[in-house]
């Protein structure tokens, strides 16, 4: 029983926040909404650089083979800076299926390239214009195609950085692959759970965001941040961060398991993660005030990705589902906090 | 990271396990704040756990303890609320001031409290607060004057845990012309010492869960003076963090109540309102949450790390689950919510709705849950005070 981090997984982390820090701030998300590109070029360059697109990727794919205890905090990084580009979802999602599904893919050989993928759960497929390849779920079956062999039907999201996409049309012939189902199960928990990681860096950075502005405004004479009723309410949402982050770790830790027990601890972090997200992001709005609610304050890049993220790889209702399954169908107690099904097989 | 048991984990659980199979009472033991025979009987329990090297079990062996890490010490509390086992007592003692005793105790103080306390020979009571100093702890006014080798001391304690049954009291006195956080010293006295007068108080719930302490130049051995003098306010708050932090509320009180709450649902599923559902499931999320927060915390901990201010997240945490946790018993029993376990058509209420009265206390005993929120702006968000 271990439950820290080795100082690997605390480098890549380290690695990623201090990149997102230099060239995803406030002031490059509105240059860059204001220009309305999918994607900024010299970023997504270093992010590649840095090797985050092939932390989770297989080595015989390429990669480098490390799990999702080491890419959860990358997420949750994207996450505290609002990263625009699909780093998260190519990289710890679609990739790995790729490679899992089609191990001899061409795609799997460029880290720059980036692979969309259509979930039975989700109906909009994001960043799928700019993805080299997307994994279709048609019929039951999984496709891999170009963007350009089918008809992409943009929604726009309230975030401006999430471009959502119905993908209208057959898949061309020839694109079918014979995926495992499985292949499916982990790339929604990969999804929810990175969904989650997200969450707390959204959390936290709308916290962040709140105590600065607390810290300097001022009325009647004192900063704002020294009355009981703006402390409270941040901290308020840290509590909730602070127990929804040993969540998200455990459900990466145990995700490989996927049994009832690691669906629900996945479905766990997710609920809780994107809840301090709301509680914090709507806090933040509220200790700054009127600027809150402004477009000039940055809070509203954070409520609107978390809003999309609450609703993206199972929706709240989906997720406490598959916890009551557990709570219902299996032993509670003390002594089942990490039970395991095959344990209980063995008993 | 692996969240695994190793085999020897493993084996201790089911050593443990065993012992309390063979040793918990078959019959709940009456409540140890209801009465004296109850005070009494929760010794007894105590010495007999004690007769197994089950005291505590994360102490060294020479002060009366197993030498066990923070994992074995939470799978040790696992089993022992799995298994029903009777509330600990001495909790004032072994999981507040014991703690803080082997931080900061000399070994002739460690060799003279610790093994009486983890046998349940000596139990304790806290005298914290005073009547003007409660939230504001620093307020204190409870003085000791150095007289040779000893100290007098002289004041008034309140709401303090056990002390209507307990025979040691632990509390902040300072010396006389001292202010604010200067000046005080955490010192031990016995609460059948002459000039001691302890008044018991009632809770919420008729039992004498607490007391006022009346002291009258009460002469006490300096040896009783737990680190240097002028020092208690830093000791004070070293206890308070593992109170508020690792030890007064294990994960696994919640983990069976959440275990219970879903066999009510499940008994009373088909007269309830569906929407309970999502409550009795939060409950178990968030038993399982706190859960895993206290296993990374002693994670944490065994590499040597220490606790700081986000103990104040935990008090948060349990204290407003419990609540809710209790409030969802409630809604599914329904108009059976209000009745006493003796009235006649009361059925298998069970303790919830004693349960729900206790966990009222939660969010102001051990610091308020304002004064922990204040906690976590300020040390751990850095707003201004």
């Amino acid at each position: 029983m271990d439950f820290t981090f080795s100082e690997e997984q605390k480098m890549f982390a380290d690695t990623a926040k201090t990149l997102l820090a230099d060239t995803c701030t406030p002031a490059h998300l509105r240059a860059q909404m204001d220009k309305g590109e999918a994607r900024d070029a010299d970023r997504w360059a270093a992010i590649v650089e840095t090797g985050l697109t092939l932390v989770l990727l297989p080595e015989a794919a390429g990669g480098i083979g490390l799990t999702e205890i080491d890419f959860a905090p990358i997420a949750e990084a994207a996450g505290y800076a609002g990263l625009p580009e699909p780093l998260v979802e190519s990289a710890g999602v679609a990739a790995p299926m790729l490679a899992a599904i089609a191990p001899d893919h061409p795609l799997l050989a460029d880290p720059a390239a980036t692979i969309a993928i259509q979930h039975p759960l989700n109906p909009f497929v994001a960043d799928a214009d700019t993805a080299a390849a997307i994994i279709l779920h048609h019929d039951g079956a999984a496709h891999i195609v170009d963007p350009a062999s089918v008809t992409l039907v943009r929604q726009e999201s309230i975030d401006p950085f999430r471009r959502l996409f119905r993908i209208d049309g057959m898949p061309p012939a020839g694109t079918r692959i014979d995926a495992d189902p499985a292949a499916w199960a982990l790339a929604l928990d990969r999804g929810a759970l990175f969904a989650a990681a997200q969450g707390l860096g959204l959390a936290q950075r709308s916290i962040d965001l709140a105590v600065d502005y607390a810290k300097d405004r001022t009325q009647f004479g004192k900063p704002i941040g020294s009355y009981q009723a703006v402390k409270h309410h941040l901290a308020s949402a840290q509590v909730a961060v602070e127990f929804a982050r040993p969540v998200v770790q455990a459900a990466a830790a145990e995700i490989g398991a996927q049994d009832v027990h690691s669906r629900a601890r996945v479905s766990h972090a997710k609920l809780v993660a994107l809840e301090a997200a709301d509680q914090a992001a709507r806090a933040s709005i509220q200790v700054h005030g009127a600027m809150g609610y402004s477009w000039e304050v940055d809070v509203h890049f954070f409520l609107k990705r978390a809003l999309g993220l609450t609703f993206t790889w199972g929706d709240p209702a989906f997720h406490r589902a598959r916890i009551a399954e557990r709570m219902f169908g299996s032993p509670t107690g003390p002594d089942t906090l990490f039970a395991r099904t095959s344990d209980q097989k063995a008993a | 990271m692996d969240l695994t048991y190793t085999p020897e984990q493993q084996a201790f659980r089911a050593e443990v396990r065993a012992w309390l199979e063979a040793h918990v009472p078959a019959t709940p033991l009456e409540h140890y704040d209801a009465t004296r025979e109850g005070f009494e009987a929760h010794r007894a329990w105590e010495r007999t756990l004690k007769s197994g090297d089950w005291g505590m079990v994360t102490w060294p062996v020479e002060y009366g303890g197993r030498g066990v890490d923070l994992i074995q010490w939470l799978i040790f509390e696992e089993e022992y609320y799995r298994a029903g086992a009777p509330g600990r007592v001495n909790q004032n003692g072994i999981f507040l001031l014991g703690p803080t005793l082997m931080e900061f105790g000399t070994h002739e103080q460690k060799v003279r409290f610790l093994p009486s306390m983890a046998s349940g020979d000596e139990i304790w009571a806290q005298a914290w607060s005073e009547p003007q100093a409660g939230s504001d702890l620093a307020g204190v006014r409870a003085t000791a004057v150095r007289d040779g080798d000893d100290y007098v001391l002289n004041g008034h304690k309140i709401w303090s845990s056990r002390a209507a049954f307990a025979d040691w009291a632990f509390g902040l006195f300072r010396e006389p012309g001292t202010e604010r956080h200067k000046g005080m010293s955490l010192i031990f006295f016995r609460l059948d010492a002459p000039g001691v007068t302890v008044n018991p108080i009632r809770k919420i719930n008729g039992h004498v869960g607490f007391a006022e302490i009346f002291l009258e130049d009460v002469r006490v051995p300096a040896f009783n003076r737990l680190g240097e003098e002028g020092q208690g306010w830093h000791i004070c708050m070293a206890t308070a963090g593992f109170e508020r932090g690792l030890m007064l509320r294990s994960p696994a009180r919640y983990q069976v109540a959440a275990a219970k709450l879903a066999e009510l649902y499940r008994r009373h599923e088909n007269s309830v309102d569906p929407a309970l559902k999502k409550q009795v499931v939060r409950a178990f999320m968030n038993a399982e949450a706190y859960a895993l927060s206290i296993y990374s915390t002693a994670s944490r901990l065994m590499a040597g790390a220490k606790i700081g201010p986000e103990a104040s997240t935990n008090k948060i945490f349990w204290s407003e689950m419990d609540i809710d946790l209790h409030q969802t018993a409630l809604e599914i029993l329904g108009p059976r919510a209000e009745l006493l376990p003796s009235a006649p058509d009361a059925g298998a209420v069970d303790d919830w709705l004693d349960d729900y009265i206790f966990s009222l206390s939660g969010p102001i005993y051990a610091g308020s849950n304002e004064i922990q929120r204040n906690i976590i702006a300020e040390r751990m968000l850095g707003l201004p005070r």
